[in-house]
């Protein structure tokens, strides 16, 4: 064999087992959105829609400023609604890290918010769930008032979080 | 809803109220002759809402044709209207009505409101495929509960996902920006339908910042608390001399946590703000806002770092937007 071809074998070798190397380490994309009835009493009423950190004022005007300072890196939405009545949307922002998830939670926090058990911290009020598990942050939001929207809330919020 | 939808769809009602007799331009009504002073209509009804999320349609309706009564000195819905739209513009020309669905559905401009204001448009002699419902994109709008329609037989509902932004540029302070072309090409007038926000940017989101859906890049005008962002767009000759009046959704807001929708701040001022001077509007808007935090003892928006100083800047020598001097602002509450 030449020393021309050794160089050209040895090349593909390397880039092959780049390639491999490569798709090894690529993280899984994670799908946060529970499917319809996977989650009791709560369908998925839309497509999934993400925005990129750029992008993400399309979704939330100005709001979008104060998750950019903190890291964020892609938001990702879908709307859902509980026993045909409820509805709601959930919104998970990935962070570069959890300092930046923790920020965004902290901000939100008023001294009438109830503390839930959900991935590292969480908390509730009687039309929405906000949580962080490493660097996500979710947000649940129902649009009315229900005897049973907590509960109902809660279950899928904890539905999300099984999919972090 | 269904009835009042239909009655849209219909514009055979108009041409028997086309004729009256039609007084004055809309300027003339900025300020009050004698005075010299903007006047701001506050309508309220405290029993809007009754019981659920939604306020009834027919006490919008009422509470709509008491802030125009207010406003313009006609009792008559008809009368007050054809006062307030010019009689070139009410024969002929498009009107827009400028929304606010960013939020969400739990904060956006009622849609009680936008099918008031369209009925008693089409009976003050307004073809309904002549008023161009709008805001930025058909999800804002279907948070506003309407529905896409661009045929011209009845009152068409669009975004700019449809109708575009223009191609030229236009110079907006340091930012080059595009106008909608429902704003620069439909729209011979627009009246601007904004809903009363906390906004963690600007402090607080009403008549003038409602503006920022009309433009192709919205986010180069946030810099520095959107000022002087808000000021600078609203002096751009489309939006200064088109958009000329404002009917303010305070029926429902969010104190705190603004733009997006917030339950655990929601709030029911059961509130219609109208006026022809946005900066006054604005003025009044942004007390009322203040006044609702300090009572859910929150600081207000100056002490939170987040004092909606645009307000004085269009109300400067440079923007000569209108006036945000207390004094200079005739308040009429009803």
């Amino acid at each position: 064999m030449s020393h021309t071809r050794r160089w050209m074998l040895a090349v593909a070798v390397l880039a092959i087992a780049g390639t491999l190397v490569c798709t090894g380490c690529k993280k899984k994309a994670v799908d946060p959105f529970p499917a319809t009835n996977s989650v009791a009493g709560w369908e998925k009423t839309s497509d999934t829609r993400t925005y990129a950190a750029k992008d993400l004022w399309q979704y939330i005007d100005g709001d979008a400023e104060q998750y950019i300072s903190a890291g964020v890196v892609s938001t990702a939405t879908s709307d859902y609604k509980y026993q045909g009545k409820l509805e709601a949307v959930v919104d998970v922002y990935t962070m570069s890290d959890s300092a930046g998830a923790t920020k965004i939670l902290d901000a939100g926090q008023t001294k009438d918010a109830k503390s839930v058990q959900l991935g590292d911290a969480g908390i509730a009020y009687a039309q929405s769930v906000t949580f962080r598990k490493g660097p996500y942050l979710v947000r649940i939001v129902a649009y009315e008032s229900t005897p049973d929207g907590p509960q109902a809330l809660g279950s899928l919020a904890h539905g999300v979080e099984a999919k972090l | 809803m269904n009835d009042r939808r239909e009655f849209l769809k219909s514009a055979a009602t108009v041409a028997a109220l086309l004729g009256s007799s039609r007084i004055g331009l809309a300027s003339m009504l900025a300020q009050h002759p004698e005075t010299g002073k903007s006047r701001v209509v506050v309508a309220r009804d405290t029993a809007l809402h009754g019981t659920g999320s939604q306020p009834d349609e027919k006490r919008v309706l009422d509470l709509l044709d008491r802030a125009m009564a207010a406003y313009t000195g006609r009792e008559k819905p008809v009368e007050a209207w054809r006062r307030m739209v010019p009689p070139d513009i009410l024969k002929n020309k498009v009107i827009g009505l400028k929304v606010n669905g960013l939020g969400g559905k739990g904060i956006s401009t009622h849609a009680a409101l936008v099918l008031a204001i369209c009925e008693r448009l089409q009976q003050a002699g307004v073809a309904a495929g002549n008023i161009v419902v709008w805001d930025r994109n058909a999800r804002d709008l279907a948070a506003c509960g309407m529905t896409i329609n661009t045929d011209h037989s009845s009152v068409r509902c669009y975004g700019s996902d449809v109708a575009g932004f223009e191609d030229h540029q236009v110079q907006c302070g340091p930012a080059n920006i595009r106008l909608a072309k429902i704003l620069t090409r439909e729209c011979a007038m627009v009246i601007n339908l904004p809903i009363l926000k906390d906004h963690d940017q600007a402090g607080m989101t009403f008549s003038m910042k409602n503006m920022y859906g009309a433009v192709d890049r919205p986010y180069l005008l946030h810099p520095n608390n959107c000022n002087p962002g808000v000021a600078d767009l609203n002096c751009i000759r489309e939006i200064r001399e088109k958009v000329t009046f404002t009917i303010g959704d305070a029926m429902s807001s969010v104190y705190q946590g603004g733009p997006m929708f917030r339950p655990e701040h929601l709030w029911y001022p059961n509130a219609l703000i109208v006026g022809e001077d946005r900066v006054a509007v604005d003025h009044t808007a942004w007390q009322m806002l203040d006044s609702k935090r300090v009572e859910a003892g929150l600081p207000k928006l100056e002490d939170a770092g987040r004092m909606p100083h645009y307000i004085e800047t269009a109300a400067d020598a440079t923007h000569k937007l209108g006036v945000n001097d207390p004094q200079r602002i005739r308040l009429i509450e009803v």
